[in-house]
């Protein structure tokens, strides 16, 4: 016990109290009615860009690249979640058994997709990087927005650009390519987004504290010295990209599972930098900002619509205005010096006790 | 004589891909880093071109001065206000910053010119015949002010004394200063060039494409970026080859192979550029020190 609040898991342990306690607090406010109908239509898709952006934040924070497609990733989830689920929906009647498998392929896909594109992304530095994850996020949403699917007795039907899919009777379409999907049987809940995000926190913590983890920062802080001490770059680099992509595809899972129409284009380059934004906002390498951030800032474009059409001018200035201020020279010197004489008065006091 | 035709109209969207990536570039020379509010500098040039044109019955040729003024000193404001505080930030705080200002923009103009899309007026008609291919006129300026604007930036960059100093900026920030040079006004005039540049490229591409409205500069602003680096980020002439060739594998994939897909071409090919060459077709390499 004494181990959890120990200084080095200490944040780790506090990411897990808070997820609890933002849970409960829910659970409590629906039980007394008290959750207005928009906030409860925000509960999933604020779960879904916390795990997206806990991954973000491994890949940008904790392996210290640039990547500016995550939503592409979240896409390729997202659409095999609804594939998956439609063709099991005749078989397995549970939803939540449903939403585990979906999640899972999900995950699984986007993933081995991620570890495709990180071949030759991480041959890249920087800038550069970046430019090429934006690239494949485009691709991927360019190629799913033309993507049919659909199913009947006889199996799977794939078509491309061109919807030339003729079903038998029964048949099902999944996804019709610029209209995105359709008809999906809804899985999704906040429980099972809190679970979700609990179990992105265990495999990103369980990650960092360990010795790969330990070798992945060793790689963003100094790629070369990483290097001459054994550390295989590469390969270090790619397990993060990966684990960052496969949480992305669980979360388009889930987010998918939620609506029963989503189109491609929901997963654009704005979403990307959305995550982003909300991993800069939340702090580098550091999950439990990571949650505070998302959901803060999902929850503020809604929480500001008494300001009608102004509404996204303030979300700018706000975010311009947090950047400034958090970037600020000279207020950093004095939170240093209002830190130490706190430090000081503590001190002062354990010695007078 | 189809393909001809239409590797000419690729020429014309290029050069417009290639006036914006120009000002990306310098910006990124300079500053180190990645203005993503450019495309929303073109949105303003447009609409300020837009009105000065149909509301105001200026003469084309006064409209695109105003427009010009107006981006540059919108270029030069946003440097100041939102971007200067944070030189020594570090980039990931930049780029938010930018992607806050290019929201500010995007939503500032909704409120003031609404969500509707906005007609250009025409102010260029008529084309060139030549043995059964016909090329409008826009086009050819078009590729003609790219040309001479490309010319331009070169000689200013390294024949005048701003040029040497900005050069020197992107270099190494603290020796320039020691060398009496002011960074932040080479900065400033950075951005003023590049903005300026944005409302050309504006006034030409809503020339082309007649429809004005808040979010016109994003996509441009993605091509164009990616053209900067598809031609080696940093490097004018990298950019205009970039912008170029850019312009002609959309029109040409557009054409022979897929409407729906020439997105996913056009980025594909410079997946492929940047596999071979790691810092685009002229981008310096910059070796690592230990």
């Amino acid at each position: 016990m004494k181990k959890l609040f120990c200084k080095k898991y200490r944040s780790r342990t506090f990411s897990f109290v808070i997820v609890l306690l933002a849970y409960a607090l829910v659970e409590i406010l629906t039980a007394s009615h008290s959750m207005t109908r928009l906030i409860t239509s925000l509960l999933v898709p604020i779960t879904c860009y916390v795990v997206a952006a806990i991954g973000l934040n491994l890949n940008v924070g904790v392996s210290g690249e640039l990547n500016l497609g995550q939503a592409g990733f979240m896409s390729v989830g997202g659409f095999t979640a609804v594939v998956v689920s439609g063709l099991l929906a005749s078989t397995i009647s549970s939803p939540a058994v449903r939403l585990v498998i979906g999640i899972l392929a999900g995950a699984l896909l986007a993933g081995l997709i991620g570890w495709l594109i990180s071949i030759p992304v991480l041959k890249l530095q920087g800038d550069y990087l970046a430019i090429v994850t934006l690239a494949f996020g485009q691709i991927i949403m360019s190629i799913l927005n033309n993507m049919y699917i659909g199913a009947d007795s006889a199996g799977l039907h794939f078509a491309f650009v061109t919807n030339n899919i003729k079903l038998a009777e029964g048949g099902k379409m999944f996804v019709s390519g610029p209209m995105g999907t359709a008809g999906v049987k809804t899985a999704s809940n906040f429980s099972a987004g809190t679970l979700l995000v609990i179990v992105a926190l265990i495999l990103v913590y369980n990650l960092m504290y360990s010795k790969e983890g330990r070798a992945i920062m060793a790689c963003r802080d100094n790629r070369i010295a990483a290097e001459t001490v054994g550390i295989n770059v590469a390969g270090t680099k790619t397990l993060a990209f990966v684990m960052s992509s496969a949480l992305a595809g669980a979360a388009g899972a889930l987010y998918m599972l939620n609506y029963s129409s989503v189109s491609a284009t929901k997963f654009d380059f704005n979403t990307s930098i959305l995550i982003l934004v909300y991993v800069v906002l939340g702090g580098l390498g550091d999950m439990t900002g990571t949650i505070i951030a998302t959901t803060l800032l999902v929850m503020l474009p809604e929480m500001l619509r008494f300001l009608s059409s102004y509404r996204m001018l303030i979300y700018a200035i706000v975010l311009i205005l947090i950047m400034l201020v958090s970037n600020n020279a000279s207020l950093k010197v004095k939170m240093e010096k209002w830190k130490q004489s706190f430090k000081g008065n503590r001190e002062g006091a354990e010695k007078n006790a | 004589m189809a393909f001809l035709s239409y590797l000419i109209s690729g020429l014309g969207l290029g050069s417009v891909y290639a006036i914006i990536a120009l000002g990306y570039s310098m910006v990124y020379g300079i500053a180190k880093m990645l203005n993503f509010a450019h495309g929303d500098i073109i949105m303003v040039g447009a609409f300020v071109a837009y009105f000065a044109i149909s509301s105001f019955k200026l003469p084309v040729f006064v409209a695109i001065l105003l427009s010009i003024a107006a981006c540059t000193v919108l270029g030069v404001v946003i440097e100041r206000l939102a971007y200067k505080p944070l030189r020594e930030a570090s980039s990931l705080s930049v780029l938010i910053t930018a992607i806050g200002v290019s929201y500010f923009l995007q939503n500032g103009a909704m409120l003031l010119w609404g969500t509707d899309t906005k007609i250009f007026p025409t102010i260029m008609s008529g084309s060139l015949n030549m043995g059964g291919l016909s090329i409008s006129y826009l086009t050819l300026i078009t590729i003609a002010t790219c040309v001479v604007i490309m010319i331009g930036l070169t000689m200013f960059i390294n024949k005048t004394k701003t040029g040497r100093a900005m050069r020197a900026c992107s270099e190494d920030k603290g020796a320039a200063a020691l060398m009496g040079i002011n960074v932040n006004k080479i900065i400033s005039i950075t951005f003023a060039i590049g903005s300026g540049l944005a409302a050309v490229a504006a006034i030409l591409l809503c020339a082309t494409y007649p429809s004005v409205y808040p979010t016109l500069g994003s996509m441009p602003g993605i091509r164009a970026f990616t053209a900067a680096v598809f031609g080696g980020i940093g490097s004018i002439p990298g950019a205009f080859l970039g912008g170029l060739l850019l312009g002609v594998i959309e029109i040409l994939s557009k054409a022979y192979i897929s409407a729906q897909l020439s997105d996913a071409i056009v980025f594909g090919v410079l997946i492929i550029v940047l596999l071979i060459k790691p810092t685009g077709l002229l981008g310096k390499k910059i070796s690592e020190k230990v």
